[in-house]
């Protein structure tokens, strides 16, 4: 167990959240996302960084142009000029601008009086136009644990990448806020807690986006010694306290590997040798195909290259992903070699050939000689930074909570204004007029309490997408539980059964809750009606109003009172042997057979009090 | 307050936070401030206060770029139009760069084609262009010419390009190509068309055409630039990157990127195929009149004393009928009237119906398939340097620059 306060853990988070608003940010496009097949056109660009005031272009942006790529972009028939780079932006969208300051009031942030609007370079293909534009809404708010927030940014979303260098632009210029903390966060834990209260603030709103990919958490660590690495695209809340603690134990162990280094005298060699000719025989196809197989001799590295500094991950890995900037797929070390083909005797030649000694460490990188002279580089600056411990990054995540090395953190000049969108102030009248919306956490408690709801199946209900539906039901009759087990249950549960529930909409869950209160229709039906709704949705279906009907009319005319006593009647009289056998232990089983036979057209609690008056007056 | 100057270092209060940032300038009575983060924020000039001055800035972009003595020698007259800009993240100002080596900078490429000299005769918006201005242009394109340079970029600002390159080429025999160059996307910009279009731009200036061309994005992909015949191509949308197009005529070529391969079609002008000649007097008093329905022909009071007049009528070539007779008193009192169509595509034909029969014989001449801003600028070319208002008009119909196509296609 790590002690993190003596490792000196500071964390923070930026929570990137997808507004749910008709327009996009700075166009009239809709926020929706389409299949890519859907496309009806591709283009593409070339990217290339300008330069800045000193001549120097930002260091993350020269990161990303040491290959020269070409961007393509699907288009859609929901996306206009703006998000091709092809049109100046739309004023920014008025709605988006009240979500952000809602969430910034929830947070007890204070707005600027004018928002001005910036275009933040990002060249790594995902802005057409190579920026990207966001805008500081409000600065200075607190969590309940004290925790501050520095900012509040409105931007706009990035485009989506589908493979490589290929981007769909339906997600680009979707409204997005920012919110960034102070890096207040001590432990793994607190981090993961924060997360989730911010996010359950930016769902009360009821005016974000939901699902896989709507949220994104970007999360800063650092620990004494350390560096500030940033993580990014954290997506799911689960992961993040894990994700902080291999990262500390990232550094932890990149900071052993330097000590180790520096109590070795370790030293990087910058001889680049090439030995190429050494695997002219291999078996190793990658480096028998190669055009040039480079080495270099790290004095005093070996056994490290292959220490493991978080699961997966070795410091050979941070060398190999800092490689594949230029183009290759990897590298090899003599940590981990012989192995892929290639046999000690060649390893032997190879240590021999770059005159390592036992101690040292010999990496190699197998491409074309353009690409294997520039990843090799690539690897001693890598190594260089090993002898001085953790270096500031920017870091993706993998699979399971480790990370891989992305680009240097960025240069903090790297923001100029927008100058097509005019500043926008935020009088005190519309900052009077934002309405502060009831917490997600309030209202469970609030439908435990008006409701009688219990309290998971409340906190349940007021967390799920389906909340506003639940508050019309509730507003329109329905029984909370009714409504509650209707739309989180019934609706989940057929939808593991493969059914489609999703076509069936709002409108006609809701005329179906209320035939159901009505007495149109039995509660125990409700399963059957969804599947027939969700079965006959589509194109010339009908109103919603007929569809219900239809469907209930499907599942078997009502049943009166009367004809479920008679039926009731007949079956108990069929029965009557094991009925006076049993008393009113037949009561189960005689219920299967009636409601079998009323197949749910009648409420079960009708049918069950029917039943056991019948029973009584045969016994008595 | 003190008075603050940009760059100043100072401290701002919202919120009982207090951030550093520095001051960038007053607007609109709000103070703007750019953060330490980097963003910008307006504020009442009284929640900030001065910490520090303004620490002086190391003199941006120094140096002069080694040309290759090897290449030919390029011309890049500047007017305004950027093709390079600089960046101050500090304060966000945008500046636009006009010297060759600055230009050098931002698109190294550009050193791989050519030598470079740079001239810069103005530093305007394009709407701001003048016929005096239009003159200065040609001289200055024929003294680089006669100084022996194998080609001439202009850098121009899109919105008056076609104007600016047809006048020159109406102005000016060339040899060499002359060619006009400008970005729909601004140059700070990562994805500005700025780059390709110069790279383009050059590789026809260093390649085998011989007359004034406009050289921009073909498509929204940067895969080719196309060559435009300068009297023949207009700006034909307001912010697409392939918003030239030539009128009536297929481009006289394409040049492929990023491999920079140009390919001319055979009515192209090839280099060397004239000599160099300059005749840069213009008319100024002529003028472009779009007619609507309705438009009280009183406005052509406004022209009185004016040489000429294009007009950009109707259809095949009309303008009311209420406009007959005051056109015909205007022609006689010496104005020379074109007359062209709105349509942009296609011919003018006043002989099909009675408006058009009536406005031939008040003495409009009818424009050909000129598009109408070229017909200005004709216009004005012919009247200052043909005093004879017959022969003037015959010129009008006739081809002189490629501004007419003797077929329609």
């Amino acid at each position: 167990m790590m002690d993190y306060q003596k490792l000196g853990l500071k964390a923070g988070i930026e929570i990137h959240q997808q507004l749910d608003t008709a327009e996009k940010l700075f166009c009239r496009c809709p926020t929706c996302l389409r299949e890519t097949t859907e496309r009806t056109g591709e283009f593409y660009r070339y990217l290339r960084a300008t330069e800045s005031e000193l001549g120097e272009i930002d260091r993350a942006a020269r990161e990303e142009m040491r290959l020269v790529r070409k961007f393509c972009y699907y288009t859609y028939d929901t996306v206009c000029l703006v998000e091709h780079d092809e049109e100046p932006p739309a004023p920014m969208n008025p709605e988006a601008l009240d979500v952000c300051l809602t969430i910034a009031k929830m947070l007890g942030m204070t707005p600027v009086e004018q928002v001005h609007t910036m275009r933040k370079l990002v060249i790594d293909g995902s802005n057409t136009s190579g920026f990207q534009r966001t805008a500081l809404v409000a600065l200075s708010g607190a969590l309940p644990d004290g925790c501050r927030i520095e900012t509040i940014c409105l931007e706009e979303e990035a485009a989506q990448r589908v493979e490589d260098e290929t981007f769909s632009l339906d997600r680009l210029g979707i409204p997005l806020v920012e919110i960034t903390t102070a890096p207040c966060m001590h432990t793994p834990e607190a981090v993961q807690k924060v997360a989730e209260y911010i996010g359950m603030i930016l769902r009360s709103t009821g005016r974000v986006k939901r699902g896989l990919g709507t949220i994104r958490q970007d999360i800063n660590v650092s620990i004494a010694g350390g560096a500030r690495v940033e993580i990014k695209g954290v997506q799911e809340l689960a992961l993040i306290a894990e994700v902080v603690r291999r990262e500390v134990e990232r550094q932890t162990n990149l900071l052993a590997i330097r000590d180790e280094l520096r109590e070795r005298g370790a030293r990087v060699d910058h001889t680049v040798v090439d030995v190429t000719t050494l695997f002219s025989e291999t078996k190793s196809s990658i480096l028998k195909k190669a055009k040039a197989v480079l080495a270099v001799r790290l004095c005093g590295f070996a056994g490290l290259v292959g220490w493991e500094i978080q699961p997966g991950r070795r410091l050979g890995s941070e060398m190999s992903d800092y490689a594949k900037k230029c183009g290759v797929g990897g590298i090899f070390h003599t940590d981990e070699l012989p192995a892929y083909g290639v046999t000690a005797e060649e390893v032997a030649r190879l240590r021999e050939f770059v005159g390592a000694e036992e101690n040292d460490a010999v990496v190699i990188v197998a491409a074309g000689r353009e690409r294997a002279g520039c990843a090799i580089e690539q690897v001693l600056i890598r190594s260089e930074m090993a002898l001085s411990g953790v270096p500031e990054e920017t870091r993706k995540m993998l699979e399971e909570g480790s990370t891989a090395y992305m680009r240097p953190l960025p240069g903090a000049a790297r923001m100029y204004p927008e100058t097509d969108v005019f500043s926008v102030t935020i009088g005190a009248d519309r900052w009077d007029a934002i309405a502060v919306p009831e917490l997600l956490t309030d209202r469970a408690e609030r439908f435990v309490r008006e409701f009688g709801l219990d309290e998971a199946l409340a906190r349940q209900v007021a967390f799920s997408e389906r909340l506003p539906l639940f508050e019309k039901a509730v507003a329109a009759g329905v029984r909370p539980t009714l409504a509650a087990r209707t739309l989180l249950a019934t609706c989940r549960e057929l939808a593991r059964d493969g059914v489609a529930v999703g076509q069936v909409s709002e409108e006609e869950l809701l005329l179906l809750l209320s035939a159901v209160e009505a007495g149109r229709a039995a509660k125990e039906a409700i399963p059957d009606l969804i599947t027939e709704l969700a079965q006959t949705a589509g194109a010339g279906a009908g109103t919603p109003e007929d569809r219900v009907n239809v469907a209930i009319e499907k599942m078997g005319p009502a049943v009166s009172q009367a004809d479920v006593e008679a039926i009731i009647h007949r079956i108990v009289t069929e029965r009557e042997a094991f009925a006076r056998e049993k008393g009113m232990g037949a009561l189960g089983p005689l219920m299967g057979v009636v409601m079998q036979e009323l197949r749910g057209s009648v409420d079960g609690k009708v049918v069950s009090e029917t039943l056991r008056r019948e029973l009584k007056r045969l016994i008595s | 307050m003190e008075t603050l100057q940009t760059g100043d270092l100072v401290r701002y209060v919202n919120g009982g936070t207090a951030l550093t940032g520095t001051y960038i300038t007053k607007r609109d009575g709000m103070a703007v401030v750019k953060l330490e983060n980097g963003y910008n924020i307006g504020t009442s000039p009284e929640k900030i206060e001065l910490v520090g001055r303004a620490a002086p800035q190391p003199p941006a972009g120094a140096g002069v770029v080694v040309q290759n003595p090897d290449l030919p020698d390029l011309a890049i007259i500047s007017t305004g139009g950027t093709i390079a800009s600089r960046v101050d993240y500090r304060t966000g100002a945008v500046t636009s760069q006009f010297s060759a080596s600055d230009i050098l900078r931002a698109i190294p490429e550009l050193g791989d084609i050519a030598r470079y000299r740079d001239r810069q005769i103005a530093s305007i918006l394009s709407e701001n262009m003048r016929p005096d201005l239009w003159q200065e242009l040609a001289r200055a394109i024929y003294d680089e010419i006669r100084a022996g340079v194998a080609g001439v970029i202009v850098t121009h600002g899109t919105d008056t390009m076609s104007y600016s390159a047809a006048a020159v080429r109406f102005m000016l025999k060339t040899p060499v190509p002359v060619v006009f160059v400008g970005s729909q996307r601004s140059a700070d910009r990562p994805s500005s068309d700025n780059a390709m279009n110069a790279l383009c731009s050059a590789a026809v200036a260093a390649g085998d055409l011989g007359e004034v061309a406009v050289v921009m994005h073909a498509t929204t992909n940067d895969d080719r630039c196309a060559v435009h015949r300068a009297t023949r191509v207009r700006k034909m949308h307001t912010s697409r990157r392939d918003a030239f197009q030539s009128m009536g005529m297929e481009p006289l070529g394409y040049v492929d990127y990023p491999s920079l391969s140009v390919t001319l079609s055979d009515e192209a002008v090839r280099r060397g195929a004239q000599e160099p000649e300059l005749r840069d007097a213009l008319e100024e008093r002529c003028a472009l009149l779009h007619f609507y329905p309705g438009m009280p022909p009183a406005v052509l009071d406004a022209f009185e004393g004016y040489k000429g007049l294009v007009i950009s009528g109707t259809g095949l070539g009309h303008v009311a009928t209420e406009w007959i007779a005051p056109l015909r008193d205007m022609i006689e009192s010496g104005t020379t009237v074109v007359m062209t169509s709105q349509c942009l595509h296609g011919r003018v034909c006043d002989r099909v119906y009675n408006t058009g029969r009536d406005l031939l014989a008040a003495g409009v001449i009818e424009g050909e398939d000129m598009l109408p801003e070229a017909a200005l600028v004709k216009l004005m070319w012919v009247l200052g340097n043909e005093p004879d208002p017959e022969r003037a008009g015959l010129l009008m119909r006739t081809d002189l620059a490629g501004e007419i196509r003797r077929r329609s296609i």
